[in-house]
Formats: structure tokens, sequence, C-alpha cells
């Protein structure tokens, strides 16, 4: 199935990605997800944490991804 | 009546205009945090900054701060406003403010607000120095 997935702040330079279009396997969950994500970017290991929101909401690693989420890596937050 | 006003800007924050949302005849007093760029980060003098965010995503956050914060202080109003983009020395990133029949719940309120904004809001500031730039958070 296809998911979409956005990179921000940290994680776009480190992948120089903002956005891409991916194909998962189907009941795949944000934590198998996180290990895919490793894998395939193994850039990302420079980054002590981040935080994985799925449609616009922090998602726990338990959550099962469905076809079309739009899945957000989310590097430690600074705003304010 | 609106309880909450939340914000995401690249034009100037205007703290003038979160109090006039939040002013209410029944309040004896409004309390407001200022975010302000500052012009050194440990000891490294900051020449300027950016903000980047997830609009929608944040937009969500600073809602459920607003009203999360509504239900737990006695406050009558909240305004939570934050810039995006470049940013100069001097310059406004955040404003809150709220209003209360009391002053404490409001100074209560302001803080606990940026607080979890800075903890939860998906917002990044990148600081710009004279010799390069950095993801601020980014290696905690």
């Amino acid at each position: 199935m296809k998911i979409q997935i956005l990179f921000f702040g940290i994680a776009a330079d480190l992948t120089e990605i903002s956005s891409l279009d991916l194909d998962v396997v189907e009941t795949i969950t944000v934590a198998s997800f996180k290990n895919l994500l490793k894998k395939k970017y193994t850039q990302l290991k420079q980054l002590n944490s981040y935080a994985i929101a799925v449609n616009e909401s922090y998602a726990a690693d338990e959550l099962v991804l469905k076809e079309n989420d739009v899945i957000a890596v989310i590097p430690p937050v600074s705003g304010g | 009546m609106m309880k909450t006003s939340i914000k995401i800007t690249s034009e100037k924050l205007d703290p003038e205009e979160c109090y006039r949302f939040v002013a209410d005849d029944s309040c004896g007093g409004i309390a407001a945090f200022i975010g302000v760029v500052r012009n050194d980060t440990q000891g490294k003098k900051v020449t300027q900054l950016e903000f980047s965010t997830y609009k929608p995503m944040a937009i969500k956050e600073m809602q459920k701060i607003a009203t999360i914060t509504l239900d737990t202080f006695d406050i009558q109003k909240i305004a939570i406003h934050h810039a995006e983009g470049m940013l100069q020395i001097g310059s406004i990133p955040v404003v809150i403010s709220a209003s209360a029949k009391h002053r404490k719940a409001a100074f209560l309120a302001c803080e606990f607000a940026i607080d979890t904004l800075k903890e939860r809001v998906p917002i990044w500031k990148k600081e710009y120095f004279s010799d390069g730039e950095v993801w601020v958070n980014a290696h905690p």
C-alpha cells in the first residue's frame, strides 16, 4: 500500500527530502516503519531521537498504518 | 464566544492583537508571554533565526494546548500566536496571552502554555551565526 512521508527540520536536511511516496506492506506498525526508515536512510542515525506523526497527530509505536496515511518524521522540536 | 485564538504567520506578530482578543469585561487581569529573538546562544553571536513548521499539525497541537490550558486553569480566554520564516534579533517569534478573573491563573496559564508548546508543537528553529547555521535541539 502507498503512504506519504514528510521530513522536517534536520531530518529533511539529512535525507535531502521533504516529501516522498513509499510502498509498504499492509499492517505495518509505526515501530516497523521506524526500522524501515533506519535502514533506508542511515543518515537519520545522526539524530538521537525523533517522533512519528500519522495524519498530523503524534503516533505510538503500536499504531498500524493504513493506505494513504501521511507519516511525518519529527525531529526534536524547538519552537517558541 | 471564541475562547481561543491560534495563529501561525509569516507576518510580524502583534502582541496587541492577542491582548485585544483575550480582553474581557469579566476579567481583572491579562498576562502575556512574549518570546524575543536573542543575539547570542551559549556565548556565540546569533545573526538571525529561521522558524520552519509542520503547519497543519502545529496548528492542531497549539489548539490542543489552548483547550487543555482553558480546562486546567481558571482563565477566560487564551491566544497563542507563532511566527514562521526568517526573524531578526529583537523580533517576536511567539506571543501567548491569557485573561482571567484573578491574575494568578493568567500567569500560570501562560507559563504552562509556553512550556508545553516548546515540548510538543512541531516547529523548528535554525540559528544562523557568522560562520554557519545549526538546528536547535537537533542533537540533545
